[in-house]
Formats: C-alpha cells, sequence, structure tokens
C-alpha cells in the first residue's frame, strides 16, 4: 500500500495492482459447456519455460520440471491457440461481451470510480488463540490475575457437552476472503496498474481476483 | 511483487524542491488553508521534534509552545498543501524523536544548541 494525494491535498490510501494483461484462454458457451463464461490466463512463464521439460517417467510426478506447466495444460493451451499463463480464472463473462480467444484483457476495463469485488487468500496466522482469533478480551495482566489469554468459560455445565461453534483457537487466515465495494481510484492502462483505496486481502505479490459487479 | 511498481505509482506525488532539514531545525511552514471558500496561506513554526516514513506518506512533526501552552502540529511531508518549508535554525541534536520536549516546561523547552551543520 502507499499513499497518494488528491488535487486538494487530501491524502488518499491506495493499494496498487497489476491487473493484466490477461488473454482469453477459453471461451465456454452455453451449448458446448452447459454455461457461457470466460477462462482468463495471466502471468506468462519465462521464456524457453513454457513447455514440459523432455518427459516425466511414470510414479515421477514429483521430479518434474518446476516452474513449466504440466503436459496437460500445454495441451489445453495448444488447443486454444495460446501462450500458456501461470494462472487461470473463471469468470462470468458480460451479456453480448463479442471477446475473441487470444485477446488481451486490460486494466482499462475498470473505470475510476467504480466499485470492486476483490476476493484473494488472506494472510495466514497459524495456531492463533482466541484474542487473536475471535477478538476476545482476555483476562487481567496484573493485580495478582493468573490467566492472561485464556478463553475462559466455554460452556455450563448442566449442559456435560461443548456446543458446536464454540470459538476456541485454532487456524487463522489463510483463507479466500472477498471485500466488497472497494473503489478505483486510479487505472494505468500503459502499464495495467489499478490503484484500489484501502487495502486488499492477503499478502504483497499475492493474486487477486477482481470483478465490476461490487456492490 | 515488484517494489519498482509501488515507486513508479509514488513518484509523481514526491516533490523534488524539499529543503534538507531535520528534527532539532527550527522551521516555518507555509500551509495553505481553504477559509470560507477561499484559500490562503498559513504559516506554522517551531521546533522539528520528529520525521518518519518514506515515499508519499513521510510526514514530520513541528512543536512549538505558544502562551503556555504546547501546540504540535503534523504534515504530511509531500502533501500539496503544504506549499514550503522554511529552515530558520540549524539544531544539534542527539537523537532522531525529540519527544523529551514535551516534558519540559519554561526556557528548557526551547534550548536546543545551534548546529554548525551546512
Amino acid at each position: 500500500m502507499t499513499t497518494i494525494f488528491t488535487d486538494e491535498g487530501q491524502e488518499v490510501p491506495v493499494t496498487v495492482v497489476k491487473a493484466g494483461p490477461c488473454a482469453v484462454v477459453q471461451i465456454k458457451k452455453k451449448d458446448s459447456d452447459g454455461y457461457d463464461a470466460v477462462q482468463l490466463g495471466f502471468e506468462s512463464y519465462p521464456a524457453g519455460h513454457e513447455q514440459v521439460s523432455g518427459s516425466v517417467p511414470r510414479g515421477k510426478a514429483g521430479n518434474r520440471a518446476k516452474g513449466r506447466p504440466t503436459a496437460p495444460m500445454v495441451g489445453h493451451y495448444k488447443r486454444h491457440g495460446v501462450t500458456p499463463k501461470r494462472k487461470l480464472g473463471e469468470f462470468n463473462s458480460a451479456p453480448g461481451a463479442d471477446l475473441q480467444l487470444g485477446e488481451a484483457i486490460k486494466a482499462d476495463l475498470f473505470k475510476v470510480g467504480e466499485r470492486v469485488k476483490v476476493a484473494g487468500t488472506c494472510k495466514g496466522r497459524g495456531f492463533s488463540g482466541v484474542m487473536r482469533r475471535h477478538n476476545f478480551r482476555g483476562q487481567g495482566a496484573s493485580h495478582g490475575s493468573k490467566i492472561h489469554r485464556a478463553p475462559a468459560s466455554v460452556g455450563a455445565t448442566d449442559a456435560a457437552r461443548v456446543f458446536k461453534g464454540q470459538k476456541m483457537p485454532g487456524q487463522y487466515g489463510n483463507v479466500r476472503v472477498t471485500v466488497r465495494g472497494l473503489k478505483i481510484v486510479g487505472v494505468d492502462a500503459e502499464k495495467n496498474l489499478l490503484l484500489i483505496r484501502g487495502a486488499v486481502p492477503g499478502a504483497p505479490g499475492g493474486l487477486l481476483r477482481i470483478e465490476t459487479n461490487g456492490g | 511483487m515488484d517494489a519498482g511498481i509501488l515507486r513508479s505509482v509514488e513518484e509523481k506525488y514526491l516533490k523534488g524542491d524539499i529543503p534538507d532539514f531535520r528534527p532539532g531545525d527550527a522551521v516555518r511552514v507555509n500551509v495553505k488553508v481553504v477559509e470560507g471558500g477561499r484559500e490562503r496561506v498559513q504559516a506554522f513554526e517551531g521546533t522539528v521534534i520528529a520525521r518518519r516514513g518514506r515515499g508519499t506518506g513521510e510526514s514530520f512533526t513541528v512543536r512549538r509552545v505558544t502562551h503556555g501552552v504546547g501546540v504540535e502540529r503534523t504534515f504530511p511531508l509531500h502533501s500539496p498543501r503544504v506549499e514550503d518549508i522554511e529552515v530558520r535554525r540549524r539544531g544539534k541534536v542527539r537523537r532522531a524523536k525529540l519527544y523529551y520536549l514535551r516534558g519540559r516546561i519554561g526556557s528548557k523547552a526551547i534550548r536546543i544548541k545551534e548546529a554548525t551543520r551546512k
């Protein structure tokens, strides 16, 4: 994230997102696939790494060259005449959208002022206690208090069990999070950059899915 | 992730004409204020007690004591509202954050040695 200024001198917190170019890899149609959608690919492989390197012996899939697409994926891209991409995502296509295979979708798909929906994998926090994970208040830090960050009571004694859904410590984060209503404050069509007001899920460098129906 | 992308966005918001100033220096900050639809420039004079952040988010805090009341204002360094910064006096201090000045009263509160730094 960074800060930009409006002409009036107002500070605006923004996240800079590289949004494209995405190539149209596959167009799904109602007659052939049962529904309408487009599959977009993002990020090319480095030169020379678009193909599978040699043959991979049976049972040795783990030895497959890292940073290369798998043979089935190479076939998929070949069939649609698109160079292999690292990431794929399927989106509902806008009605009446006339897309061609291989066509590049760029950041200028979005307009300044538009509200978008952003989904990504949020930062993993590991096995976390109830204070961090569920915003419990914890107990006293001093005055002889011997418990500090414990969850305290987990239920009444007459139930003789703990109810399902009781908030407890556990894995926190590293799940998909969607934030709606984020505002686009800047679009750089040339560099394919979007400036989104505020924060987005995940760590720097993470993959995001941005959709326009972000009400 | 590419830090160059962030820099390329920040670039056009960064000011190139910021004078060299540090905590301890006495400065005069000319700030644009909008008052009843009219814009004018207001000055704030005092001692720089902190400078923090980097890139477009960098800011600095100026402290002055008027009528026995301490007043501190924090300005975003690269804000277009901060018109310019004049360095009045170079101060010689031994730390980066001069928060200890807050606890001082009387003449001790403004005592900072002049620096010979250029």
